[in-house]
């Protein structure tokens, strides 16, 4: 047992390339970040409205300023100028801390984020991100936990039964997907041999993981999108259902910072798809080709691009899908992706052992790869489609008796009246729409329709 | 090697000061008119169900998910250090969590034969 912890080598510390940045130069980052992922936030709320209006064949906001650009910010200060109501039933400490903590966390994730090789600014080299450790992606990870306090605590505190429920939802729902994004991570931190974002971009020199890890990008595309609240994945916010979900009681400016933590979530969660997937700040392929792309200021612009897409996709998803049912998305997440991502990890370790093992070219590996995974996926689809459906439980039904509650009820579909000799002719099934109470003698177990319709929430 | 972690208490600090004016500003601002009907909880203009000290209750799945998550995510965790150090850990590395994830395996397999991934049982 002692032997694999003497072979342990610790990995170079991404932190060695912050040494020569002085304090002020990183406020300046921290500053620049902040400002933009505000800015950032404005701007996709037009680009979504903007987009989703093409989706919808009509044009959108465009009044104000040119093009529409300042709408966001006329929205901005028309919510800044509206009451903040805090209701009666409101705890009012937690109620107030909830949309902070919600806020506060979403400014957290970007911090290691890179967004560009090192460059030299005012003089002195430094990496284009706020900071950076062996484990950031673990402290993303960790951040992103803790926003879902934010969302628990709102809807708690309202004293709402709307926002309760919908708190409830959310929370869930963060929680199950939370589960499948961690998994995907696992594949990616095997490849890199690091938690740090900066060496999990260095590691995608020569082929980003979206090529070599394509299930755990596609088990992270799902579960950011369910992460994030988003469609069709939005059922916090089920209009039809909960009305607005955990901000139901709350409005102006504090109901701005959950849109704010929504929308800068949405902005995280695809900047980490692009750290760990898309080669980080690196250039798409025929960029790459020339030698200046991934040097300077350029991969900024890279960086956003990719950003820009998995942007335009969150819109494209919520213009084009409609909204999932709870208990598919739950069994979407604990049934589909959990053994999806465990099987994946497995497959992936077990071809790197063989690879470290001995060497193969990588057209064995990739044909092995591509095979194995058919397996896998017709294993766990076939096992949910195939399986023969479970016999409906036979349970006695009592006869059925049109005056058990006091007053004539018509037939249940499949009931039947009874033949009361007087009647002297043979009753014959009456279709009639669903509805009436089947008996209401308080014995008879509820059918499964009933208790459906009674817990969910 | 505590240095690296300052910026982010900094951004931690300028956000939260950023949350904390947003949050209280409408103390300041803004219309204050108040009546009954406005400082209800909202619940389609019908009179507010009275909600019970301690936030109200809620279907016992919500609590389920809430430990399975603990589980799973204790798993997730246990995994990390192993995927970072695969592969200096070489194949000692991979039957070790070969053999941790079959057994979550088993509990995962309880679980689910005991219903608790249905949401609507």
């Amino acid at each position: 047992m002692s032997a694999p912890s003497t072979v342990l080598v610790a990995a170079a510390d991404p932190a060695a390339a912050f040494a020569d940045t002085p304090l002020w130069l990183t406020l300046i980052k921290i500053l620049v970040v902040f400002v933009a992922l505000i800015l950032l936030t404005l701007l996709t709320t037009l680009f979504e409205r903007r987009v989703i209006a093409r989706i919808q064949q009509r044009i959108g906001p465009n009044r104000v300023g040119p093009r529409g650009l300042f709408q966001p910010f006329a929205d901005g200060i028309k919510l800044a100028l509206k009451q903040g109501i805090i209701p009666r039933d409101a705890q009012v400490l937690v109620y107030l801390l909830a949309p902070a903590i919600a806020a506060t966390c979403a400014f957290l994730t970007f911090a290691v984020i890179p967004i560009g090789p090192t460059v030299s600014m005012f003089g002195y080299q430094t990496p284009l991100q706020i900071t950076d450790f062996s484990v950031s992606v673990l402290y993303v990870f960790a951040v992103v936990s803790i926003g879902v306090y934010g969302i628990v605590l709102a809807g708690w505190s309202s004293g709402s039964t709307y926002s309760l429920l919908g708190a409830m939802r959310s929370g869930a729902q963060v929680i199950s997907y939370e589960i499948a994004m961690g998994l995907s991570f696992v594949a990616v931190f095997l490849y890199a041999g690091s938690m740090s974002t900066s060496q999990i971009v260095e590691g995608q020199a020569s082929a980003w993981y979206i090529v070599l890890l394509l299930p755990s990008f596609v088990i992270y595309a799902i579960a950011m999108v369910g992460e994030t609240n988003r469609a069709p994945f939005d059922l916090p916010e089920a209009e039809g259902e909960l009305v607005a979900g955990f901000m139901t009681e709350y409005s102006g400016l504090r109901w701005a910072m959950f849109f704010l933590a929504e929308y800068i979530a949405m902005i995280n969660v695809s900047a980490i798809a692009v750290t760990l997937f898309l080669g980080g700040w690196r250039a798409p392929v025929p960029i790459s080709l020339w030698a200046g792309a991934n040097e300077g200021w350029w991969p900024i612009l890279w960086f956003m691009l990719k950003l820009l897409v998995f942007l335009f996709v969150f819109v494209w998803l919520r213009g084009s899908l409609p909204r999932m049912r709870y208990d598919q998305f739950m069994r979407l997440g604990w049934r589909v992706l959990i053994p999806l991502g465990l099987a994946w990890i497995i497959l992936v370790g077990a071809l790197r052992a063989v690879r470290n093992e001995y060497t193969l070219d990588s057209r064995t590996i990739f044909m092995s790869l591509g095979i194995a995974l058919v397996v896998v996926a017709l294993g766990i689809v076939g096992y949910d489609y195939l399986r023969p459906a479970p016999a409906p439980e036979a349970h006695e039904e009592p006869p059925f008796d049109p005056y058990a509650g006091g007053f004539p009820v018509p037939p249940l579909p499949g009931q039947q009246y009874t033949v009361t000799p007087r009647a002297g002719r043979v009753a014959e099934p009456v279709a009639v729409p669903s509805g009436g109470p089947a008996t209401a003698a308080a014995d008879v177990p509820m059918t499964d329709e009933q208790s459906e319709g009674r817990a969910d929430g | 090697m505590g240095e690296v972690y300052l910026p982010i208490l900094i951004l931690l600090a300028l956000g939260a000061a950023f949350a904390a004016f947003s949050v209280t500003a409408p103390l300041l601002i803004g219309p204050r008119k108040y009546n009954r009907a406005l400082l209800d909880s909202y619940e389609c203009g019908i009179d507010p169900t009275p909600q019970p000290v301690g936030g109200g209750r809620f279907p016992v799945k919500y609590y389920l998910t809430a430990m399975l998550f603990i589980v799973f995510d204790i798993e997730i965790v246990f995994l990390y250090p192993f995927a970072v150090a695969f592969d200096q850990l070489r194949l000692f590395g991979l039957i070790e969590m070969v053999l941790f994830i079959v057994t979550l395996l088993v509990v995962y397999g309880y679980v689910w034969r005991r219903g608790g991934l249905e949401w609507d049982y």
